[in-house]
């Protein structure tokens, strides 16, 4: 069926069976290729993209579900006031290793930041919980999101 | 994979690198303008029209960071900045960029990606700076010795001018075997803690290309249904319900029968088709095997004679001293099968050009591998394939299979088509925690006497496992007299001076494919040598830093690992927890690199234990980029206190019995509340840092929970009365 989806500010038709996880229509369909599968089952946050501004799992989200929604990806964020302010962060600490994790863990974090500007490191700890990294650059994601939380406040 | 790099073998192997450096010499027309050719001056240094400095990095990016550790060398040496440089990966050609400790194969293993392209790299730097300064030099008619590149200008005897001006003339200069290469003093890049990622700002942005990123014109995504049990094959399939799904172009047998290759538009169509196909397996001759029973053929082997007598001591002797001795302390172990789990799972993309030529795109590990299987599969001469490695989502030694495993069963699905369509192999989750390839399952047994004053008498040590090499091409560089040196590293090549050590080993039957696994033989022998070190002194009644350096005099190998362990302690306050909390503490060498680790824990083993702390103290040689080393440390223990704490791959039936992270789950943020790493200043030449800050950080936490009176000897600890909050 043809569905209609709004990703990154723009309307895209697509031709996509119900069902279809949102992942993969950004990934095959519109070769946005920022967004990852490393689970398919929303136990690792890498296919992390934002609905209508709030974190969700793409891999588990369904394509005829999203047919009003905003949908935003890591490719938009150096655009976004937060997401370039999480991005500034992760350079300036090299918190990347293999990276493929990272997109998800920004998109997390930029989540995290818009509804508390000033988490905790437990709070951070918290909520990016959800989100993976086999390469275990979790000390600096926490330290990322703190400085990111501080880039913003300034 | 393993290598030891003594430092002669290392000064040899780099003297030969040396006088295979050779100049492209194909830079046509002047530089430095656009739209003029790109200039090679040596396999390792290429110079584009436009001026701009490019590394060609011959190791795989997998997050290590050889794309700027290696990239640095090279901008050191020719005096650019790090932000005048960019790198790309070098092609398939293991005679020009082989890894000079594993032969005439390229690949990337046994952290050795710095260490064997040390002298390499900054000799290809110095050679290029030095041909730029012979060609400004003669332009000018100036002495060369009057000019210098610093940040890409070419200076001195009043003259100056960016170096790109001299790359066509200085295309014509036979390389030197003996640059000079720039003294340390001189060293800008080399060292500097605020040396950024070359690969940070792509893969903070969505942009960095992953193979998994690849999306050919009109490709394909092929997927495996593969047999549930190893060694089943198939029988015969019913794809009347894949027909139905969207997308779905047809299935095949693979050559191997080990599995059916569904082929279909894209990944969701392939994923959808596979999971509708019916397959009937002949399971006649499959793994059927529980892990009980595995475990079960181990702790047998641990209770009879050893087969090899790996250090060849006189095991008598050893046993009678250790009978004999004041106080014995003995302990049996037992570590499970272990998948990589690598973020990014397993994939690559393969297509035929319209000369008949074979490109492969691949997060390749270690390109010769599949190289060579492609000859065969395809008949095609070495030219006529090509890799192009991209970034790849992690590894942990799992993209390094000695028989290539993904990139054979890419190409077989590939044969199996017309070949018009590019074909994607895709693995999920699921394919990569079941697809086994798996740290092996090991188990060890070992007693230790003391004699009345706390002293080490003699160390009874056997071990029993699958061994990793055997039965594979790397069988000749790692086997020796029957025995696979990656069963027993860290024992057999520990710099403890310990009297009276006997090492046995036997090896037990393959359960499925084993391998390497981020530190390999030492993910187990490291855990079992500090545990027992500790039980020893805890025995003696002496504090197990100071009963640890009472083993640790003699050379610059037990000075380097004694001057880690004080460091940690310094660093980690050890014997001053905060209120409440208890602290670990353990030391290894692997890869030539040296690590120690304060693990300091609260809770209890009812409640919960929560690690507070983890201070490492490192001395890989010279550190290259500090701040990459420093995060392959918190990595590297990150990985290694993960899977203590809860991961495990268990069979049933032959059959795995994990799936997917639910229950073969990561370490999560919170599990580790800080890492704090200390790199000791060394003037020796770098050795690994990938897999070394590994082996150090289970026994060290093992050492803490200890302290709440429970020596954990089978992981992982959660199976084994440890609980996390």
């Amino acid at each position: 069926m043809a569905i209609s989806l709004k990703l990154n500010g723009e309307t895209h038709t697509v031709e996509a069976d119900p069902g279809t996880p949102l992942l993969w229509v950004i990934r095959d369909e519109l070769k946005l290729t920022g967004t990852k599968f490393g689970c398919g089952v929303a136990s690792c946050g890498a296919c992390t993209v934002h609905l209508d501004g709030e974190p969700v799992r793409s891999c588990q989200t369904y394509i005829e579900d999203v047919e009003d929604a905003e949908v935003t990806t890591i490719e938009k964020m150096e655009e976004d006031r937060i997401g370039a302010a999480v991005q500034q962060a992760w350079l300036e600490l090299d918190v990347v290793q293999c990276g493929y994790c990272q997109s998800g863990q920004i998109m997390s974090a930029v989540g995290l930041l818009r509804e508390n500007a000033t988490p905790t490191a437990a709070q951070v700890d918290d909520y990016m919980h959800g989100n993976a990294c086999r390469c275990a650059t979790y000390q600096r994601i926490r330290a990322g999101v703190l400085r990111a939380a501080d880039i913003l406040e300034a | 994979m393993t290598t030891k790099i003594s430092r002669r073998s290392f000064l040899g192997t780099a003297a030969a690198a040396g006088a295979v450096l050779y100049v492209g010499a194909t830079a046509k027309g002047a530089v430095a303008a656009s739209g003029t050719a790109d200039a090679m001056l040596n396999p390792f240094v290429k110079i584009n029209g436009n001026g701009s400095v490019v590394a060609v990095v011959k190791h795989f990016e997998k997050g290590q960071g050889p794309a700027t550790g290696l990239t640095s060398l090279i901008a050191e040496e020719l005096g650019v900045t790090m932000e005048q440089i960019g790198y790309e990966f070098a092609p398939s050609d293991a005679a020009t960029y082989n890894n000079l400790l594993f032969g005439p194969f390229q690949g990337t293993g046994g952290s050795t990606a710095m260490a064997n392209s040390w002298m390499q790299y900054r000799t290809a730097g110095a050679n290029a700076r030095e041909m730029l300064i012979k060609a400004a030099a003669q332009a000018w008619g100036v002495d060369a010795a009057a000019l210098d590149i610093q940040a890409g200008q070419i200076s001195g005897a009043g003259k100056s001018a960016p170096l790109g001006e001299f790359v066509a003339a200085a295309s014509g200069f036979a390389p030197s075997e003996t640059p000079r290469l720039r003294d340390p003093s001189e060293w800008k890049i080399i060292g500097n803690p605020e040396t950024r990622r070359k690969d940070s700002p792509i893969k903070v942005n969505g942009r960095a290309q992953f193979a998994m990123d690849v999306q050919l014109d009109n490709q394909m995504v092929v997927m495996i249904k593969r047999t549930p049990q190893r060694g089943g094959i198939v029988a015969g399939f019913d794809d009347s319900a894949a027909k139905e799904v969207t997308g779905f172009v047809m299935a095949q047998v693979l050559p191997t029968k080990h599995g059916v290759a569904v082929y279909a538009e894209n990944t969701w169509a392939a994923m959808q088709a596979r999971a509708a196909l019916e397959v009937e397996w002949d399971l006649s001759a499959a793994e059927v095997r529980s892990s009980q029973e595995i475990k079960d053929e181990i702790m047998a082997a641990l209770h009879t004679a050893p087969v090899y007598n790996v250090n060849k001591a006189d095991h008598a002797a050893v046993s009678s001293a250790v009978e004999n001795a004041a106080q014995t302390v003995e302990k049996t172990f037992y570590f499970p099968l272990l998948a990589h789990a690598p973020m990014e799972p397993l994939n690559c993309t393969i297509e035929q050009t319209a000369e008949g030529d074979i490109v492969l795109h691949d997060g390749a590990q270690m390109p010769t591998g599949p190289h060579m299987a492609y000859q065969q599969i395809f008949g095609l001469p070495p030219e006529k394939i090509h890799i192009k490695t991209l970034l790849a989502g992690g590894s942990f030694g799992r993209r390094a299979t000695p028989d290539a495993d993904y990139q054979v069963e890419a190409g077989l699905a590939f044969v199996l088509t017309d070949r018009t369509r590019p074909v994607k192999l895709v693995w999920d989750r699921e394919d990569d925690i079941r697809g086994g390839y798996y740290r092996p399952a090991v188990g060890h047994k070992v007693r230790v006497g003391l004699d009345e004053s706390g002293k080490i008498v003699g160390w009874e040590h056997q071990v029993a496992g699958q061994s990793i090499m055997k039965g594979t091409a790397f069988e000749g560089f790692a086997v020796h007299d029957g025995v696979d040196h990656s069963s027993v590293e860290g024992i057999a090549d520990s710099p403890y001076v310990i009297p009276g050590m006997a090492l046995g080993l036997t090896d037990t039957k393959k359960a499925t494919s084993v391998l390497w696994w981020r530190s390999v033989g030492h993910t187990h022998t490291a855990y079992v040598m500090e545990v027992m070190m500790d039980m020893a002194a805890r025995a003696a009644g002496h504090d197990p830093v100071a009963f640890r350096l009472s083993y640790l005099s003699g050379d610059k190998d037990q000075e380097r690992k004694a001057a880690v362990l004080r460091l940690a302690a310094e660093k980690g306050n050890w014997g001053g927890p905060a209120a409440g909390h208890v602290q670990g503490i353990a030391v290894h060498k692997s890869f030539g690199s040296y690590v120690a680790e304060v693990v300091e824990i609260s809770g209890s083993l009812e409640g919960g234990i929560q690690i507070q702390k983890v201070t490492a103290a490192v001395d890989c040689g010279i550190a290259v980029n500090p701040d990459v080393i420093k995060a392959q440390i918190e990595g590297g223990i990150g990985y290694g206190i993960g899977h203590a704490m809860r991961d495990q791959i268990t069979l049933e039936g032959g059959a795995i019995e994990q799936s997917n992270f639910p229950d073969y789950e990561p370490l999560r943020i919170s599990d580790i509340k800080a890492i704090e790493t200390h790199i000791v200043a060394s003037p020796e030449a770098p050795t690994g840092i990938g897999e070394p800050g590994t082996p150090p950080s289970a026994p060290a936490l093992a050492n803490a929970i200890a302290q709440l009176d429970m020596v954990v000897s089978e992981l992982p600890m959660s199976e084994h009365g440890v609980a996390f909050a």
